[in-house]
């Protein structure tokens, strides 16, 4: 088994057939996830590498395919909008991969998904990978190996970096999700550490966190507290001075908030085993397992 | 983004929120006919740069007369200000705000930013204004009265009168600051703000609510639809690394360390400081060079990294999904032969195609250092500077 991204999805691309969007289906599809529609408003009719069927609305997408789930490759001035057509089609998932959506777009959001039964994953983030099953962004799938360790990340690369270490070690990956990098996200490391609790088929979890906000030390008392298997985990930006954005809109330490030091303590109270050196994490797994 | 005190008054004028009387001087004769301006004889002469602490570094002066203004403004116009947000190298003043002096009875503090664990914005108000907000919130957090706006219906007058009541305003004080706090979140939102401080926010002894000071930072995402707030950004208060840098769509951050690095995405760039500092040495920077890393994005990281004198070895880490790592190491390639790399250079390439790519590197006849993997290249980029 896996979480989120399963057997059982059915996967639509909004913005199948800009650049990014189709460069990335094409990708999915090579990995055989199951892509069954795209949706561009004005292409509707189209057939995207003559096969994937192309919609002008999400509803009309899940309604004549049976799509649950949709990725979206949507420029930053219509990604909430985006968005929000799918939660209201009734999606039961929904990635977002769009860097640079307004955090004033996204609070709107947020609060209009919270009210629907949807799991919204980023944006600003690599996606969701179920190895074996299908992939739901633009992460490398070949780095990839089907297995029982979740991985939970704020980050892109460092993410493949986690799990390229494991792959190196034989040890694979139930699945991977790709939290971003923003203020303001769909799925947190809470909501994402619940639903590798429940899944049998993970026994052990890599949780990547770096500076800004408080969302590690949160997840780590609800580990302490819930969580029944060994998380490994990680803080990038030790060395990050404050006040200053460190790339990702979330990174940032301010006001005395979100230091690597402190998030890094909160998860060693809680059990975690943290690693200092990004270096580690593959080994600290082969380590709990 | 962030700019000067005088154009978040501006700005904040503009939504009806009150700010004193005051005008900007770009020089010792502006700020004379300034003053000449405002309608009271006590003036306040304010340094504008883009940090906090100012009065403090000596840059925030009072005018007991119109006729002291000339000499103030000369004392702190072209003064090298230092503040604990400036480090110890300071910045220069170029820029003046001329205001009129108020009436002080209370100084409060008045904040807006986004609350990352409700994903709501949040007003703050403390009834400790003039200090710092930090130290309030880490040592009495109880005086930090807080309300969360809920996006679909927006700040509402409840809210704003538990924030007044809540700081002991009386009387007409209360009216006054509700539509203080209204104003500043109209303007908040419509601005896409990512911050907004008053510190302080003055009553004065007439029951008047004012914007004494005021920071307000944007949203980069938002800009593109805010043409007039993109313009008031000042080239001058930025370090120009960063900007030339951010000019070539490149995420650069000068640090104090002697070790430069290239790196692909934001988190495994954090990551590679990281494990140099705990291999023993002191990243130079912070620069991620985004998913297509190319030959110009390398030329480009690499002549910003080299324009620093500290960098004494540069690590390259790109971990290659989309990007394929031998056109990364053609890209660096190409960089060294182009521009003149003078120091060593330690490469560690994962991904795809990384084992062509470390023949390319190997048989380029250049001087690189390949490593094997993350912990590998950080041994060998502190190895080479003993």
């Amino acid at each position: 088994m896996s979480v989120l991204l399963t057997e059982k999805t059915k996967i639509l691309v909004q913005g199948i057939t800009g650049s990014e969007g189709s460069f990335h289906t094409h990708q999915m599809l090579e990995y055989n996830s199951n892509v069954v529609a795209g949706v561009t408003p004005g292409k509707g009719g189209q057939k995207f590498d003559e096969k994937v069927p192309v919609f002008n609305t999400v509803k009309e997408a899940a309604l004549q395919t049976g799509a649950n789930a949709s990725v979206i490759f949507v420029p930053p001035p219509f990604a909430a909008d985006a968005i929000m057509e799918a939660a209201e089609a009734g999606l039961e998932l929904i990635v977002c991969i769009t860097e640079g959506i307004p955090a004033k777009d996204m609070v709107s959001v947020y609060d209009y998904v919270k009210s629907r039964n949807t799991h919204l994953v980023g944006p600003n983030c690599p996606g969701v990978i179920s190895p074996g099953i299908g992939k739901m962004g633009i992460m490398p799938a070949f780095i990839h190996q089907k297995g029982n360790v979740g991985v939970i990340s704020r980050s892109g690369t460092l993410t493949y970096e986690a799990v390229g270490q494991l792959s190196a070690r034989n040890i694979g990956q139930s699945t991977c999700i790709g939290i971003g990098g923003d203020p303001v996200i769909g799925t947190r490391f809470i909501d994402a550490l619940k639903l590798f609790n429940e899944d049998d088929d993970t026994h052990a979890v890599v949780m990547i966190g770096e500076i800004g906000g408080t969302a590690e030390e949160e997840a780590a008392e609800w580990i302490k507290a819930h969580f029944k298997k060994p998380v490994v985990g990680f803080i990038a930006g030790q060395t990050a001075p404050p006040g200053r954005r460190m790339g990702h809109a979330g990174a940032i330490i301010s006001g005395g908030q979100g230091t690597a030091a402190d998030k890094m303590k909160a998860m060693q109270n809680a059990g975690i085993h943290v690693c200092k050196s990004p270096a580690d994490i593959g080994k600290m797994i082969e380590s709990v397992l | 983004m962030n700019i000067h005190e005088y154009q978040a008054k501006e700005i904040l004028k503009k939504y009806n929120v009150p700010v004193p009387e005051g005008y900007p001087a770009f020089s010792i004769a502006e700020a004379v006919e300034a003053a000449k301006k405002l309608s009271t004889e006590v003036c306040v002469v304010k340094a504008q740069i883009h940090a906090g602490g100012r009065g403090k570094g000596g840059g925030v002066k009072i005018a007991k007369s119109k006729n002291d203004v000339k000499d103030i403004a000369k004392s702190i116009l072209g003064m090298n200000l230092v503040t604990h947000q400036t480090g110890k190298e300071g910045k220069k003043v170029r820029k003046l705000l001329i205001e009129q002096g108020v009436d002080i009875a209370r100084e409060l503090y008045l904040g807006m930013v986004l609350d990352r664990v409700t994903s709501q914005y949040v007003m703050m108000a403390s009834t400790e204004g003039g200090v710092e907000i930090e130290k309030v919130a880490a040592q009495t957090p109880e005086k930090i009265l807080k309300v969360w706006i809920d996006p679909a219906v927006g700040m509402q007058g409840f809210q704003a009168r538990q924030l007044a009541f809540g700081l002991g305003l009386e009387g007409k004080q209360v009216g006054n600051a509700v539509k203080f706090m209204i104003a500043l979140y109209t303007a908040f939102v419509s601005n896409d703000c990512s911050l907004a401080e008053i510190n302080p926010l003055v009553v004065t002894k007439a029951g008047d609510v004012l914007a004494l000071d005021a920071k307000i930072n944007f949203d980069d995402s938002a800009l593109y639809r805010h043409q007039d707030i993109r313009a008031l950004r000042d080239l001058d208060e930025e370090d120009p690394f960063e900007l030339e840098a951010s000019q070539n769509d490149l995420n650069y951050i000068k640090l104090d360390g002697n070790v430069g690095c290239m790196v692909n995405g934001a988190g495994l760039a954090m990551a590679t400081m990281d494990i140099i500092k705990l291999a023993g040495g002191e990243p130079a920077n912070f620069l991620d060079v985004g998913g297509g890393a190319n030959v110009e994005t390398v030329r480009n990281g690499f002549k910003i990294i080299l324009k620093d004198p500290n960098v004494k070895a540069v690590l390259i880490n790109i971990f290659g999904g989309i990007v394929r790592c031998d056109r990364v190491a053609q890209g660096v390639i190409e960089a060294v032969k182009s521009i003149n790399v003078n120091v060593p250079v330690v490469i560690r390439l994962e991904g795809t195609n990384a084992k062509e790519a470390a023949v390319m590197l190997q048989e380029s006849g250049m001087d690189f250092l390949v490593a094997e993997n993350l912990e590998d290249a950080a041994q060998k980029v502190v190895g080479v500077l003993k």
